[in-house]
């Protein structure tokens, strides 16, 4: 009788479960609503907003050359790519001629930011897997570019190092010699990154076949980046609209098939490896001349529109720029990477359990302040 | 048999991993980056680029070198930067010029962005490379550039 009355009384039914807004594996005020049943996924839905703050709206009321050092607080680990995307919609749409020096410093310190960008992630995405010792691993490598940026830039994170018609300063005398020493430094550690957690197997059977995106999705999504990359989708703007000086450099795209965690993880490897590749063409031969093109105090744009793409370490970041002829942009619009990113997770955490949805959230490398903006 | 040959080989790439971490281990003073921050308070130096807070240098005689052009002010992004002026007689030529009575820095709101050095005509704010910024009371992180009774170092013009 006790099993008849257990059984009657016995049902299953999906319940919520709040993930974040302090959720430590989600990187940031992210909150994720999860309906899960057991612990099987049944539906994802971000909430956003916690750390919103207009930035789009206050680009309105700045002038151009103000701009730019909004775009450092949206992707925070990125932010000398976010700068070089604003300055380089308003260059073009001045038509200045910006001398070489400035194009060939702006790709290496790029390049440096998406190194940076790549240690970090691989610190804590291995730190999301389990694996702490990453984190460590990630942010000493990590260290010494900050110290390259800190003497030329002045700031470690918000480098603000851009301005519309060239670089505020020139670089420092010491910049070449710790960039070499960095490259040097960085090819001896980054085959440990493979001995430490690549080949480990624990860790390839949390990642293989977990949040597997196939190609047709990643570009009905929007994705791009690593994670458009990791299925198959070739989407590299540096190849495809190269800017500054990256038409002068060969480097190969990063390109996986299987679309899984795993295929993500392997690309931004993968893309470390090529990053350093284009900073060894560039260090050797800078050319020499003025860092700056004079502009007008107050630069006003002609009328219209004027748009932008630069691939920052997550992907396409787009600049829109509505001008009307004034001193300030009548309106502008950030396309960001992560907010496409992060629509797609819905799609790839259903079905699974909650332990994959976090090594999912890992690969596809959010940074909340960038969704929000 | 996958079974035991998944744990074998779970063993075997995690003894592989720990051969890198064994060897910092043994080695692990040697190329360590972390600083023991407040004990190396005497010896430690940021870059000379290093964007700490806004300051006005003065040189002996308490001259400065701001003439009041009010060009930081327009450059800040936020409001970080007021300017207090009137126009005073000028002791050498006998004219009115503009004269600034209170250089006023919000450090507090400060993005540390450099729109402000960019913009000085006359060089006469520069970055501090103090990061010791923490008070008891924001009111304090409000702060007057020029230093009392200090006045336009001669000749600079802009």
């Amino acid at each position: 009788m006790d099993t008849t009355i257990a059984n009657s009384n016995f049902k299953s039914e999906e319940y919520f479960i709040n993930m974040g807004p302090q959720h430590p594996a989600t990187h940031g005020v992210l909150r994720l609503l999860l309906t899960i049943d057991g612990e099987i996924i049944k539906k994802v839905e971000p909430d956003l907003g916690y750390i919103h703050r207009s930035i789009e709206k206050m680009c309105e009321r700045d002038s151009y050359q103000q701009i730019v050092h909004l775009t450092d607080r949206m992707d925070y680990l990125s932010s000398h790519i976010n700068n070089e995307a604003v300055c380089l919609t308003v260059e073009n749409a001045l038509q200045l001629e910006i001398p070489d020096r400035v194009k060939v410093i702006r790709t290496i310190i790029g390049e440096l930011t998406r190194i940076a960008s790549h240690t970090l992630w691989w610190g804590v995405m291995g730190m999301d897997v389990g694996a702490l010792t990453t984190y460590f691993y990630g942010f000493r490598d990590r260290e010494m570019i900050n110290d390259i940026f800190e003497e030329t830039c002045g700031a470690r994170l918000t480098m603000n190092y851009n301005i519309p018609g060239g670089l505020m300063f020139d670089i420092h005398p010491n910049f070449v010699k710790r960039t070499k020493e960095f490259i040097a430094h960085f090819k001896t550690k980054l085959p440990e990154y493979d001995t430490l957690l690549t080949g480990n197997v624990i860790f390839q059977k949390r990642m293989k076949g977990v949040g597997v995106l196939t190609k047709e999705d990643a570009i009905s999504f929007g994705a791009s980046g690593p994670v458009g990359r990791g299925s198959g989708y070739s989407c590299d703007v540096r190849k495809y609209h190269p800017y500054s000086a990256l038409d002068k450099v060969t480097f190969n795209e990063a390109l996986k098939t299987e679309g899984d965690s795993f295929a993500r993880y392997q690309v931004r490897i993968q893309e470390m490896w090529e990053s350093m590749s284009i900073i060894e063409q560039l260090i050797d031969n800078i050319p020499e001349g003025d860092v700056q093109v004079a502009t007008n105090a107050v630069i006003k744009l002609p009328k219209g529109e004027f748009y932008q793409k630069v691939e920052t370490a997550r992907g396409e970041l787009g600049v829109y720029i509505n001008s009307t002829g004034t001193k300030n942009p009548y309106r502008v619009k950030f396309r960001s990477p992560g907010f496409s990113n992060l629509s797609l997770l819905n799609h790839i955490a259903v079905g699974g359990k909650i332990g994959d949805l976090v090594a999912s959230m890992a690969t596809l490398d959010l940074v909340i302040p960038d969704i929000d903006r | 048999m996958s079974y035991f040959g998944d744990i074998y080989k779970g063993i075997k790439t995690l003894l592989t991993g720990m051969s890198v971490t064994g060897k910092y281990f043994l080695t692990s003073r040697k190329g360590a980056i972390t600083q023991q921050y407040p004990d190396n308070k005497e010896t430690l130096k940021m870059f000379e680029r290093f964007r700490g807070e806004v300051v006005m240098p003065h040189d002996e005689n308490n001259e400065h070198r701001c003439t009041g052009c009010q060009k930081c002010e327009l450059a800040c992004p936020n409001g970080s930067i007021e300017i207090i002026w009137d126009r005073q007689i000028d002791p050498e030529s006998g004219k009115k010029k503009k004269m600034i009575d209170k250089h006023i820095y919000h450090l507090g709101m400060c993005t540390m962005c450099g729109l402000c050095i960019e913009a000085c005509p006359t060089d006469a704010i520069v970055w501090a490379q103090n990061f010791e910024n923490s008070v008891y009371d924001r009111s304090y992180l409000t702060k007057v550039l020029n230093q009392p009774n200090s006045k336009l170092k001669a000749g600079v013009e802009d």
